[in-house]
């Protein structure tokens, strides 16, 4: 074995993959743009999608809040700023925490689901049988599912804000003895719009990421039901480490240093 | 009779491992063509290259004069609304309902309204045998027998001028394989249809056939009218047809 050969093939392979990775998200954004549109599929993979995704997200949320809330005052309270709990806790979950953990839960919940469809489909002879009924498995399929997700994730991840933070507030109630209007009250007074327009922001990223990676290994996926769980594995993988890179990027751009 | 389809020069190779080595196949207007072959012979791989879901390394192929694969991207649907294809799984759409299979090019295809496409597949559904209660089931609750059945309903819905199935009778008891075969020769003459069909079963081949042709090593080694099948004087077709295990066909036991 050589390992600069190794290295080598290794590196080509690798650039191959994100060339077929951005062309495939260039031609889901050209399809989902251009008619023919497919209003209906698109609204069912929207409902569906958002549906499956409110438990897991509403867990995620109310369990993150809770601990961080606890966190965070432990933590202040060493330096007396134990009162700022509930501007730390809400800049946190709107701005880093609720976009960040609400995209990983949906890359496990939804991006693997869209690959398991997409790649059983592939696998049945489904997508070919669509191409020779002259519907374009492109548009019909994927512009769908990438649309109505990436639309569909700055909703959810609002929703994950609103109980992430009512994690937090049982916390600071029931355990902590903070007031509960007054919680709400400093929350309101000291929360910008921009924060939660940011996190809103990578959500919309994010969505686009985790459709288009679960649609792109599930569309390509071969061999049967072994390379349908490949797939869902490439898929979540790939979803997962991509929202974190995207998130440190977009947040060196998003806030003010 | 013109041509209506001709294969040429056909070659497919999946990395070092060529499948189709320069096929050529011509079926004229209205006629019915079949290809036998041993599985994994590349029965398959010919007809997803005629369908254009595969490209082919080499070769030319002709529908109604027209070279399809030279043909523009933007051309491509026009193309396939006139052809109509039965999966050797049937490979019905599982999370729509029998009626939405059926009508799904002219549903998503051409636009046509819900209740119209419905009454459309009803009547498509009636064709092949099946009753309109079938409609509203999903595929996954019909037999392998019944899944068939709709799948030839959605391939000859838009009434296509060239129809392609692929091993229409595997995995179906004698009987229900002989009903396909029946429904197949059926519908095919009542739209005047070009066809062909692949499959390994004998039996079929001779009752959907009006030529057969031998698929063998990647080439077309015999073609002649079904009914002299069974008495080529090709010794490879004759020990295909009569289903022996010695004879100058070896089967490879090992994929790849
Ligand atoms: N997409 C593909 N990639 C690699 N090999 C393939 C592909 N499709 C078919 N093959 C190979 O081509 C050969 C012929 O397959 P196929 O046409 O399905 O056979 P059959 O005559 O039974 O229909 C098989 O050995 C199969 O492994
Ligand atoms: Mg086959």
């Amino acid at each position: 074995m050589n390992p600069v050969r190794t290295i080598g093939r290794g590196t080509i392979s690798a650039i191959r993959e994100v060339g077929r990775i951005s062309l495939f998200a260039a031609q889901a954004v050209a399809a989902a743009l251009t008619p023919p549109y497919y209003w209906r599929a698109t609204l069912s993979a929207g409902l569906r999608f958002a549906f499956n995704a409110l438990p897991v997200i509403g867990l995620t949320a109310v369990f993150t809040g809770a601990a961080l809330a606890l966190n965070i005052y432990d933590g202040s309270a060493r330096f007396n700023a134990g009162t700022f709990l509930p501007q730390i806790l809400s800049v946190s979950i709107v701005r880093e925490l609720g976009p960040v953990l609400a995209a990983l839960m949906l890359s496990g919940r939804s991006a693997s689901a869209m690959a398991a469809e997409l790649g059983s489909m592939r696998v049945t002879d489904q997508i070919d049988a669509m191409s020779t009924l002259a519907v374009d498995p492109f548009r019909y399929l994927i512009a769908p599912r990438v649309l109505s997700t990436t639309l569909m994730t700055p909703l959810l991840v609002l929703v994950a804000d609103i109980i992430g933070i009512y994690g937090g507030w049982l916390v600071a109630v029931f355990v902590l003895d903070f007031s509960g209007p007054i919680f709400i009250g400093n929350i309101a007074e000291f929360l910008e719009s921009r924060d939660v327009v940011s996190g809103l922001i990578k959500a919309l990223v994010f969505g686009f990421i985790l459709s288009t990676m679960g649609c792109y290994y599930g569309y390509g996926s071969r061999g049967g039901a072994q390379g349908v769980g490949a797939a869902t594995r490439a898929a979540v993988v790939a979803s997962a480490v991509l929202i974190l890179a995207a998130n440190y990027v977009m947040t060196s751009f998003l806030v003010e240093v | 009779m013109p041509t209506k389809l001709s294969v040429r020069g056909l070659s497919k190779s999946f990395g070092a491992k060529s499948v189709l080595r320069g096929v050529d196949l011509e079926v004229d207007e209205g006629k019915s063509l079949v290809v036998i072959g041993g599985s994994g012979t590349g029965k398959s791989v010919l007809l997803r290259c005629i369908l254009g879901l595969i490209h082919p390394d080499a070769g030319e192929i002709w529908i109604d004069g027209e070279d399809v694969l030279k043909l523009p991207e933007a051309e491509r649907p026009r193309r396939r609304r006139q052809i109509g294809m039965l999966f050797q799984a049937a490979a019905l759409f599982d999370s729509l309902k029998v009626w939405e299979n059926v009508s799904f090019r002219l549903l998503y295809g051409e636009r046509m309204k819900r209740d119209l496409a419905r009454e459309r597949a009803i009547a498509c559904l009636a064709q092949v045998g099946l009753p309109p209660e079938v409609a509203d089931l999903s595929p996954s609750e019909l037999s392998g027998g019944m899944q068939k059945r709709v799948g030839l309903a959605r391939a000859v819905a838009a009434d296509p001028k060239v129809l392609f199935f692929d091993e229409p009778t595997t995995g179906l008891d004698p009987i229900t394989a002989d009903v396909i075969n029946n429904l197949i020769a059926d519908r095919v003459k009542a739209l005047g249809a070009t066809a062909l069909s692949i499959t390994h079963d004998i039996a079929s081949a001779r009752k959907i056939a009006d030529d057969i042709a031998m698929l063998h090593e990647g080439c077309i080694i015999w073609r002649g009218p079904a009914r002299e099948v069974m008495s080529s004087g090709n010794p490879m077709v004759d020990q295909f047809v009569h289903g022996r295990a010695d004879g100058p066909i070896r089967m490879a036991l090992k994929a790849g």
